[in-house]
């Protein structure tokens, strides 16, 4: 497998600001990349920089194995969807699809070919006399992805493509360019601050914060060894837990104790040989935690925990305590016992728990 | 019965249409004080020295006749000349359109550069062009003049073009610049990547768009150019002036009786072609003020 994209070390400021700080990142054809982080992180930046509608100020970008640093957007062999769809809005949406086959003089029956073949692809053939302004939001995103398509490019370059439609219609996009992915086996970047969005669409996540990249793996990589607290907290809803917590060595694995409301500390094991002691942050996931009476187990792993609120969502419900000083979600099933003031008696799944050190929040273990 | 304790809906609804005829009426009599100098110009203009000596200002003609304005048109005298308005209207003609095409076309290209090709210094350079909207005439005169001595073109109509377009491209390039920065940046980016250049992009792309604000460019453009006096007194000499100057040497130079009806009707058809130009682009003038965003 050949790497379709590489950028080495890559700064960009803009003027004294740095924006993007020493991004390393690769992917090879026919991978789904994600970026996601917070708004304002520079994730647009760093794909108008891959777009090279952006200098930069530090590092380099390959496209296909070409140093891609003098070479125009045009000649990057790219297609870009924008966030706002950038539609031309004078144009009708056929002459918005061709525009670019029309400017790079490309003849009039390869242009009605491949117009055709990507109107149907689309499902958007009945409007492409109209004019931009006379789409709904859905119809002006699939033109915005046939003006991509139609460029059959080597990469192609997605700034949050869904994040103006609304929440129904985001679903089925999405679904509708995960299969668009694998049947074209196209290598994609896809910018999103979504994390569910992420989750779903990628084949490696690249989560930023502040211009650094924090993470890079596979979603389900992200999802498990989150490697500090801010992927931690920002992949997943709801978040993970981040209790506060004792570690000592215990066997091979270790004790990790529990500061609980008006009740002894819960103790419980981890078997993992994980090597962590002292004051540490574990990281557990909603749906590592369980409802003891309708998941029998070890009696050790499990303790009484004061419930706060329960909030029912359908499927699932969420039932909010307090442990270690700090406000605890679980994901417990729809018809749970947990009620409001009550206390619920509550099993631990530590064997997929995370630690971190609650000062630099990075990963321990 | 004339103890009523309740009636508020039918006074309140009284009160309201004695308002709104009061509002009326106060409208009707600003309109009509706005419109009584046109008025008196008309009606004076159509009016023969005679009754205007007898008659009373406001007072209709008695006896409507067109000599004035033949006269304003081609007999009147502009100092030893007496060929009428008629030639310096196609001076200012010649001067108008292709000032006001050149500095709405720079304008637009000016507009386009600063607003979505952000190089460094784009800001300082817009400064400076709206600092220039804001120089007064005078101040530039004796450069400008020595400025046109040395380019050959002084006393010319294409000289006059020159000082028009200089001296109107602060303003056109502003109300472009102001319509081009609600345009995404984004639909340039999308355009360079579909491959498209500077002069593509502006031309399939920015210029369609534009209309309401060339509507605008163009209207305050014109008004300005034709109705300058200070310019083209300054600089142009006989046989090259516009029409406001040939207006002031009618009025000016008459000997004798003023023909109050000739003066009239001059300053009627020198104001012409601007009322014509607001009453067919009004609309999109207004629209083309308000235009924001363009919504992809
Ligand atoms: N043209 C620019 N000039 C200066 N700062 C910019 C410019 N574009 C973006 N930024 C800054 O760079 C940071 C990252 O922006 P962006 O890449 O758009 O974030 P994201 O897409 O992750 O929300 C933001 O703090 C933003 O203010
Ligand atoms: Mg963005």
């Amino acid at each position: 497998m050949s790497a379709i994209l590489e950028v080495d070390g890559l700064f960009k400021s803009y003027g004294t600001t740095e924006i993007l700080k020493d991004i390393n990142v690769s992917i090879d054809k026919g991978e789904f990349l994600v970026l996601v982080g917070p708004s304002g992180c520079g994730k647009s930046t760093l794909l108008n920089c891959i777009a090279g509608l952006e200098p930069i100020s530090g590092g380099s970008i390959r496209i296909a194995g070409q140093d891609m640093t003098e070479v125009s957007p045009k000649d990057r062999n790219i297609a870009m969807v924008f966030q706002s769809y950038a539609l031309y809005p004078t144009m009708s949406v056929a002459r918005n699809i061709t525009f670019g086959m029309q400017v790079r003089g490309v003849d009039k029956a390869t242009q009605a070919a491949k117009l055709a073949e990507v109107a149907r692809q689309l499902q958007i053939e009945p409007l492409l006399n109209r004019r931009p302004g006379q789409l709904s939001g859905g119809q002006r995103q699939r033109v915005a992805m046939g003006r991509a398509l139609v460029r059959d490019p080597a990469l192609f370059l997605f700034d949050e493509p869904l994040s103006n439609l609304d929440a129904k219609l985001r679903v089925e996009m999405r679904t509708e360019i995960k299969r668009l992915h694998q049947d074209l086996g196209a290598s994609m970047v896809y910018v999103t601050h979504d994390q569910i969005e992420a989750m779903t669409l990628a084949t490696k996540i690249v989560v930023m914060k502040g211009g650094i990249i924090q993470q890079i793996g596979t979603p389900h990589e992200i999802y498990t060894r989150p490697a500090n607290t801010f992927v931690a907290d920002f992949m997943g809803s709801p978040a993970m837990n981040l209790i506060p917590a004792r570690a000592q060595p215990d066997g091979t694995g270790s004790m990790i104790e529990i500061a609980r409301d008006g009740a002894d500390p819960l103790r419980l094991h981890d078997p993992r040989p994980s090597g962590v002691s002292g004051d540490i942050l574990l990281g557990l996931r909603p749906e590592d935690m369980h409802e003891a009476s309708k998941r029998p187990g070890e009696a050790s792993q499990a303790g009484e925990v004061r419930i706060e609120v329960v909030e029912p969502a359908g499927a699932d419900t969420f039932v909010v305590a307090r442990l270690g000083g700090k406000e605890v979600t679980s994901r417990l099933s729809a018809d749970t016992l947990a009620r409001a003031g009550e206390t619920l008696e509550f099993r631990f799944d530590l064997s997929k728990a995370s630690y971190f050190a609650p000062e630099t929040g990075e990963r321990l273990g | 019965m004339t103890d009523v304790p309740y009636a508020p809906p039918t006074q309140s609804r009284a009160l309201k249409i004695a308002l709104r005829w009061g509002l009326y009426l106060m409208l009707t009599v600003f309109a009509l004080w706005y419109l009584l100098p046109l008025f008196v110009m008309v009606t004076t203009s159509l009016k023969s020295l005679e009754e205007i000596r007898t008659g009373s200002l406001i007072a209709l003609p008695r006896e409507v006749t067109l000599e004035a304005w033949r006269t304003a048109w081609s007999g009147a005298c502009t100092g030893i000349q007496c060929e009428g308005l008629r030639p310096y209207f196609w001076n200012s003609v010649l001067l108008a359109v292709p000032a006001v095409l050149i500095s709405t076309i720079l304008g637009a290209m000016n507009g386009y550069v600063v607003a979505q090709w952000r190089f460094r210094g784009a800001n300082i350079i817009f400064a400076l062009m709206l600092f220039g909207c804001f120089i007064p005439f005078q101040v530039v005169l004796l450069p400008m003049a020595r400025t046109l001595g040395i380019l050959n073109i002084a006393g010319t109509i294409p000289g006059l073009i020159f000082v028009h377009v200089i001296y109107g491209i602060g303003f056109t390039t502003l109300f472009f610049r102001n319509y081009y920065v609600t345009i995404p940046a984004e639909l340039t980016k999308a355009a360079k990547i579909d491959g498209a250049g500077f002069f593509r992009i502006f031309w399939s792309i920015f210029l369609p768009l534009s209309l309401p604000i060339i509507v605008v460019t163009v209207i305050w453009q014109f008004t300005q150019i034709w109705n300058d006096f200070l310019f083209g007194v300054s600089f142009s000499q006989a046989g090259t002036q516009p029409i406001t100057v040939a207006l002031n040497n009618i009025v000016n130079s008459t000997t004798g009786v003023k023909a109050y009806n000739v003066d009239m009707a001059a300053a009627i058809i020198a104001a012409l072609p601007t009322l014509l130009v607001y009453v067919v682009a009004g609309k999109y003038f207004i629209r083309g003020l308000t235009a924001g965003s363009v919504k992809g």
